[in-house]
């Protein structure tokens, strides 16, 4: 298979304009006999499925949660990016473009990234336009802040709660277009398998999750707008339903992964506090701008955070200041999670031991505790309710935890996966941020998928395929249909001893132990052998009461797992092959004398794209080559 | 810890619905709500019982999704989502009362889990600036003065989860509904469409069956998110005004 990216030649700048252009356009009277599925309704799913209304396409949305607007991206706290350069500090389409590829450790497409720093400004004034209510200065303009280490004030803001503010945009903007019988929704709804008709994507089978009813549902197109995959990890920042069961059917159905490996270990988390644990929460990263990260330096276990304070400032080591003079506490999320593992690894983490002190009584003194409670106070109040501890007088406990998952479905300038009329769109493809994501480019992806993307490239596509409809009494739907039905019988036939979350706990450790902070090739083939071992036992063993007709969220999450176990288990041959450190992707085999990520530009310009291949059969793996016109591949450095 | 729990228990809308009690040996004061809730669950499943359904996503206290009337309160004792609420709170011992949401336009679907889909129809209503994407302007070009977005900023803040209507002895959604209609009436970017908003809001949710607001505030002393009782005062403006200057309007579905 040749994987043909179809970035548009010319220079980098008039690439997206030239693009657009040249792509077909659907007679506006036509659109109305197009019917367009979107899976997922965070940013990219309601931003999509609310522009694709708009232009006259009918769209069926669907989300698994009780209303489009829980998607998880509303969880976003900081902020995002867009080179509006209204803080004239010298940021420009370039910059973003230039940050965005260097941060991604120059393992992403140059003509995406280009055009991803294009669209950031159209999404904030389309964001001002529907009343999302970001910060303002006095004045009444825009505020911006400096996130994640950057150089430039590009990040638009509304409080903590960013995420939120721009979703409920994206979901009002959506409501419109429900109200108008554009978009008709069906929440409380989730994709169990893709149909394919022809070799193109022509429809899902979806689960009704109240009725337990399952309905075929056809269309011209397929939009999977549904997130990352971190919960393979079982802990991790996603929310306890984010899944990836759409994205890995369609995988099974002929879609290419991309970089499977590489995920996002977000430095600032709350420690696990127990065998209890069900999800991790995150602290933003802004808190690394005023806090400052310590240990002991001799090994202290069960240090807690009320005796931090009596150890005298000459036996504290703070690693991050100590070993990147110029960044400091601010260096790039994997490196900060990195030598936070170290240091716990040398014994020297404090709390249950894997935790590291964010102490905010220097910023205190200096600022007072007045600037301090403006600057983090809602941040502040979230750690003490979780914890118990208030930072105010003793310092923070933190440890990095999985948030954010740069692979995904293998997509083309268009979006397209290599299924025909299948698109991937947000975190749910691999597109634009390479082996690692910087701070508040989640939000901008997601929403220039949604709304200044998608809505231009899907035209090309319907415009050649025939408007005729396909029906669901076809023998594909039948057939696929009977399959979900199997394995939902399937799940509660086996009548096992250990619960799902048990299957599910095991997986994740497994996966953190082997394929999280740092890799290496003998840690990754066992945990191959214990990811596939415990399959085996997944389904002899697993206990899933009830029944398919109801209501049943235990049979919802065995699908899931199901899913997350082969999923992981092909997380696990993408980092063992390869071999190099990049970005989140830390080979222990692949680093520089002094221990920083030695990337192999030689042998892994490439992004990995995987093929199913059949049950239990390994994947084969193609190659998309890198090709970098307009910017050097140099090593990061933040010594 | 020990625990007991005394769990709404309702096999689906049609069924009656009953009380039943449960025991908890080992629950430590650092698992939250829903982990105490996890726990019980699994020790159901290898006991060969079904699992308390019960609504929860992020856990992070954003998306709105868990609900639950804890000791006859939402959210449980205090003003957090119950997904914020830690078994540190409750003392060793305590027997702990666990309801869905009980209100006429919040329908059992099964154990702890309501439809919420009526919040979902009245924002269908008129909660948006009907602008289509592209064609707009430069985010600058509207100047806000801080207070005023500040404020916007305060309605907007709303989860959507409910505890209002839960926390209500008549069900009323006014605080939910004013949110929505207090941002974009604040917000220059709603100011055009303001009147027909509040009107086809309002009427939805009348036609949702929730109940007339008494001005008891409890659902303002409920809310996770601090919403103000301000906001329904701003609505009762925003609507009477509207319901003086402009046309009548009528509930979705029955027009």
């Amino acid at each position: 298979m040749k994987l043909d990216s179809k970035i548009p030649d010319g220079p980098l700048a008039d690439k997206w304009t030239k693009h657009k252009f040249n792509l077909k356009l659907v007679n506006p009277a036509n659109k109305r006999k197009y019917d367009i599925i979107v899976v997922g309704t965070g940013l990219a799913g309601a931003s999509a499925a609310a522009s694709l209304g708009e232009l006259g396409y009918n769209v069926k949305a669907f989300c698994f949660q009780d209303s489009p607007r829980r998607a998880h991206s509303i969880a976003a706290q900081g902020g995002i990016n867009a080179a509006k350069n209204y803080q004239n500090d010298g940021d420009s389409v370039h910059r973003l473009f230039y940050d965005t590829i260097k941060g991604g450790d120059y393992r992403a497409r140059e003509g995406n990234v280009y055009r991803l720093a294009q669209v950031s400004v159209n999404i904030i004034d389309q964001c001002v336009a529907q009343g999302v209510p970001f910060a303002r200065e006095y004045g009444g303009l825009l505020a911006n802040r400096s996130f994640g280490g950057a150089q430039v004030s590009r990040t638009f803001y509304a409080r903590g709660q960013t995420g939120q503010q721009l979703l409920l945009g994206a979901y009002s903007a959506l409501n419109r277009q429900i109200a108008n019988g554009k978009v008709k929704m069906y929440p409380r709804t989730e994709m169990l398998d893709l149909v394919l008709v022809d070799g193109k994507a022509r429809g899902i089978i979806a689960r009704d999750l109240v009725t337990g009813k399952i309905e075929s549902h056809s269309a011209h197109a397929v939009l999977l707008c549904t997130g990352g995959y971190g919960n393979v990890f079982f802990l991790s920042t996603n929310a306890k339903g984010s899944n990836a069961t759409a994205i890995w059917r369609a995988h099974k159905k002929g879609a290419l992964f991309g970089n499977p490996c590489f995920t996002q270990i977000h430095p600032t988390c709350i420690p696990v506090s127990g065998d209890h644990q069900s999800k991790l929460t995150l602290m933003s990263e802004s808190l690394r701008n005023d806090g400052r990260v310590w240990v002991p330096k001799t090994s202290r276990p069960g240090l807690k955070a009320k005796e931090a304070v009596n150890i005298p400032e000459v036996e504290r080591d703070y690693f991050l200041e100590r070993r990147y003079p110029s960044f400091g506490n601010l260096v790039p999320r994997d490196v900060a999670s990195r030598n936070a593992k170290n240091m716990c690894d040398e014994g020297r983490g404090v709390g249950s031991g894997l935790a590291v002190f964010l102490d905010f009584s220097d910023a205190i003194k200096r600022d007072g505790k007045k600037v301090i409670e403006a600057k983090y106070g809602n941040l502040f109040d979230m750690y003490q309710q979780i914890t118990g501890d208030n930072p105010y007088e003793v310092p923070m406990m933190i440890y990095p935890a999985v948030h954010y998952t740069m692979g995904g479905l293998w997509v083309d300038y268009n979006l397209m996966t290599t299924i025909p009329g299948l698109y991937a769109l947000g975190e749910a493809n691999f597109s634009d941020h390479g082996a690692n994501r910087l701070g508040a480019s989640a939000l901008m992806q997601g929403l220039a998928d949604g709304y200044f993307v998608i809505p231009y490239t899907i035209g090309d596509y319907l415009a050649g395929l025939s408007s005729e409809k396909v029906s669901t009494d076809r023998p594909e739907f039948k057939e696929a249909l009977e399959k979900v039905n199997a394995t939902l019988n399937k799940f509660l036939s086996i009548k096992g001893k250990k619960t799902v979350d048990q299957f599910h706990r095991e997986l994740g450790l497994t996966m953190w132990d082997y394929c999280g902070m740092a890799r290496n090739a003998e840690g990754l083939r066992k945990a191959k052998s214990k990811i596939q071992q415990l399959k085996a036992e997944f389904w002899q063993n697993v206990n899933v009461l009830g029944s398919s007709t109801e209501l049943n969220q235990e049979l919802e999450k065995a699908m899931r797992v199901a899913d997350f176990m082969e999923l992981g288990e092909l997380m696990v041959d993408d980092a063992l092959h390869r071999e190099e450190s990049c970005g989140g992707h830390f080979r222990e085999e692949s680093q520089t004398p002094d221990g920083e990520a030695q990337r192999k530009d030689d042998l892994f310009t490439y992004a990995a794209a995987w093929e199913y291949k059949g049950d239990n059969q390994p994947e084969e793996l193609h190659k998309e080559e890198l090709i970098f016109e307009n910017v050097k591949l140099t090593q990061r450095s933040y010594k | 810890m020990k625990i007991t729990l005394k769990i709404w228990r309702q096999k689906n809308k049609g069924d009656k619905g009953s009380f039943k009690e449960y025991k908890l040996d080992h629950v430590s004061p650092d698992m939250s709500f829903l982990e105490m809730l996890d726990v019980l669950n699994n020790e159901l499943i290898v006991k060969g019982e079904e699992s308390v359904a019960f609504d929860h996503d992020c856990r992070e206290g954003i998306c709105g999704m868990c609900s639950l009337y804890i000791n006859g309160r939402p959210h449980g004792p205090q003003q957090t989502t119950t997904c914020q609420l830690h078994m540190r709170t409750f003392s060793d011992g305590e027997t702990i009362t666990i309801e869905p949401w009980r209100a006429k336009a919040f329908p059992v679907i099964k154990d702890l889990i309501v439809d919420r889909g009526a919040f979902d129809r009245i924002q269908q209503a008129g909660g948006y600036v009907s602008v289509n994407t592209g064609g707009v302007p430069d985010a600058n070009v509207i100047p806000i003065p801080k207070k005023v977005a500040d404020e916007a900023f305060d309605s907007a803040a709303c989860i959507g989860c409910g505890a209002c209507v839960a926390a209500c002895k008549n069900a009323s959604a006014m605080l939910f509904v004013s949110a929505k209609v207090s941002q974009l009436a604040l917000l220059p970017q709603g100011k055009p469409e303001r009147k027909e908003r509040v009107e086809k809001m309002v009427a939805q949710m009348d036609a949702e069956g929730f109940g007339a607001c008494t001005n008891t505030g409890a659902c303002e002393a409920e809310c996770p998110k601090a919403i103000s009782l301000s906001n329904i005062a701003r609505m009762n403006r925003e609507y009477y005004g509207a319901s003086f200057t402009s046309y009548e309007v009528v509930a979705k579905g029955e027009d």
